[in-house]
């Protein structure tokens, strides 16, 4: 299934929605469009793994949490601030292909308790090795200058770049050889093996792509707040979080987890405006109801089926007068 | 009159206490069709597994144009030549069946890109007589046109060594005669064929070679008139009267 110019053509127009936010909105607004930049690059990355592949991984919050350490660390060490970004970058995906190794052993739900122990592993380590990572306390980064509102621009588009780049990986994956050998995977691991896929090796590189840019990300992100702790860092929400954006947008397409994250922000927003005591509640309660109606996800949907759906009580007004 | 292509060298494998297949030789000739035949339970998938690298042999070679390729993995062995298809169809269901073929092409073949993979795709349904349908879904097809689809994207792997696990299993005797044809012209084509199969009337008209199975070992091998007179194969699998069948229409013919 390859994206039409269609879909390239809605993402361009919502980056740069999202990069006109400082000129049209409240502040809110634009730290809303940083956080929708940085979650659509983590989704855009957990669609390798889980999208493409269909290994349902929960280690997107260790791979950011090791980004934001490792871009921590390094600038504490006095790399500058876009090298570390690389160094956390690198370091993370050297992780990811590691740790895959091993963990892509196993298959369907094992593979999923697996990644999600990896998070806690990984926070385990970070914060009881004090003397290194600052433990409990947390580790303190040098702050940009100018004002908080020049540096959210700066990390609007540091966001945006890192959006970008991720959904072009994604078109070039989806269009290639490794696209289509994940698609293999996907459907039936077994039946890829025999028709010559390297699945280990196809699905070590996916989980490495799913990693990579969750240490960009990271890093960044220490960078932006200036102050990162293990239960920022190595959030069970944000490792939860992922996935049903994704799943929510369409998995396995190159738009849908644009589109996942944006409607899931989005709908956070509302009921967090609006209902201030049940807000999580009703929107557990959204994500149930539309993983069971949409199993393929918004971007699944016929909207012609809907359109002549919604357009019939119409038709049947006309009809009668 | 040819070299041999594959070679399984006293191969035997267990699975825990049970003997699956036991000090097994035998060689396949470049370009011949032969039948592996035996009761249900004789070893017959397990040999075939092994020969694919799904399961590795407990002892034993298995040389693949002169090289051991013992240890090989399901993927190596795709690569070197060595197709199969699977008594249970595996296809790829939510890709169209251009595209479950392509994937053959694609890894197994020796196509680079995905485009050229989708035409030489194409063209590989052609042969198949299963081009009207190749932009459906693969779960669309009936069985038979998912057994053939499933032969489609061992052809496109462009294969040396073609395993065929029961690819006619299942299939009604119209159906049977027209994958018959389809494989007796890859055979023209110069693959090297192993039929597994239990319908006697596909082993007889096609396979110049017949290797019984029983109880994870080899006990006959020769032709397929030999093979039906040969007092252990009517003991251990023909049965009596199918025996005296074939030798009365002998007779008679």
């Amino acid at each position: 299934m390859m994206a039409g110019r269609l879909h390239y053509l809605v993402f361009a127009v919502w980056v740069l929605a999202l990069a006109t936010t400082p000129f049209w909105a409240t502040n809110y607004v634009v730290r809303l469009a940083i956080m929708i930049a940085m979650y659509t690059s983590l989704t855009l990355s957990w669609n390798f793994i889980g999208g493409f592949t269909g290994y349902p991984s929960f280690s997107t919050a260790a791979f950011f949490g090791l980004g934001c350490y490792a871009g921590a660390l390094s600038q504490r060490a006095g790399v500058p601030m876009v090298l570390a970004w690389a160094v956390a970058t690198l370091f993370v995906g050297a992780f990811a292909t590691a740790l895959g190794a091993i963990i892509l052993r196993l298959r369907g739900h094992y593979f999923a308790i697996g990644s999600i122990g990896v998070v806690e592993v990984v926070r385990l380590v970070v914060s009881s090795w004090g003397s290194f990572t600052g433990g409990g306390d947390g580790l303190n980064l040098p702050l940009l200058s100018g004002g908080p509102n020049a540096v959210a621009r700066i990390f609007l588009a540091v966001m945006l770049v890192i959006m970008v780049v991720v959904f072009i990986v994604t078109v070039l994956v989806d269009r290639s050889r490794l696209g289509f050998g994940l698609r293999c995977i996907q459907q039936n691991e077994d039946a890829a093996d025999m028709v010559g896929v390297d699945t280990t090796r196809y699905k070590v590189i996916a989980y490495t792509l799913s990693a990579l840019f969750c240490g960009t990300v990271g890093a960044a992100y220490a960078s932006w707040t200036g102050y990162i702790d293990t239960n920022d860092s190595f959030s069970m929400i944000m490792t939860i979080k992922v996935p049903v954006m994704c799943l929510l947008g369409g998995p396995g397409t190159v738009l849908g987890p644009v589109i996942g994250t944006a409607a899931f922000t989005l709908l956070e927003e509302v009921f967090w405006a609006n209902f201030l005591d049940y807000n999580r509640a009703i929107l557990g309660a959204v994500i149930v109801i539309l993983i069971f109606f949409l199993p393929g996800g918004l971007l699944a949907l016929s909207y012609r089926d809907v359109i002549a759906r919604l357009a019939r009580p119409l038709r049947r007004q006309k009809v009668s007068t | 009159m040819s070299a041999t292509i594959l070679v399984v060298d006293r191969v035997s494998r267990h699975f825990g206490g049970i003997q699956a297949v036991d000090d097994v030789s035998f060689a396949l000739k470049e370009g011949e069709i032969a039948a592996l035949i035996g009761p249900n339970g004789a070893g017959k998938t397990t040999l075939v597994n092994m020969m694919t690298g799904v399961h590795h042999a407990s002892e034993g070679h298995i040389r693949f144009q002169g090289r051991d390729v013992t240890g090989q993995r399901p993927f190596e062995a795709a690569r070197r030549g060595i197709a199969r298809t699977f008594q249970i169809v595996q296809p790829f269901p939510r890709m169209t069946v251009v595209e479950n073929v392509a994937a053959g092409a694609l890894f197994g073949g020796s196509h680079a890109s995905v485009a050229d993979a989708m035409a030489a795709a194409r063209e590989q349904l052609e042969f198949m007589g299963l081009a009207a349908f190749a932009d459906r879904p693969a779960s669309a097809l009936t069985l038979a046109g998912r057994k053939r689809l499933e032969l489609a994207k061992s052809m496109a792997m462009q294969p040396k060594v073609l395993l065929l696990d029961e690819v006619n299993a299942g299939l009604n005797a119209s159906e049977i005669d027209g994958a018959l044809r389809l494989i007796r012209q890859i055979a023209e084509r110069g693959v090297t064929i192993l039929i597994i199969e239990h319908l006697m009337k596909v082993v007889l008209s096609l396979a110049s070679r017949v290797l019984v199975l029983h109880h994870g070992q080899l006990i006959a091998e020769g032709s397929a008139h030999d093979i039906v007179q040969d007092k252990r194969v009517i003991e251990a699998y023909l049965g009596e009267k199918f025996a005296r069948r074939v030798a009365a229409e002998r007779a008679h013919g």
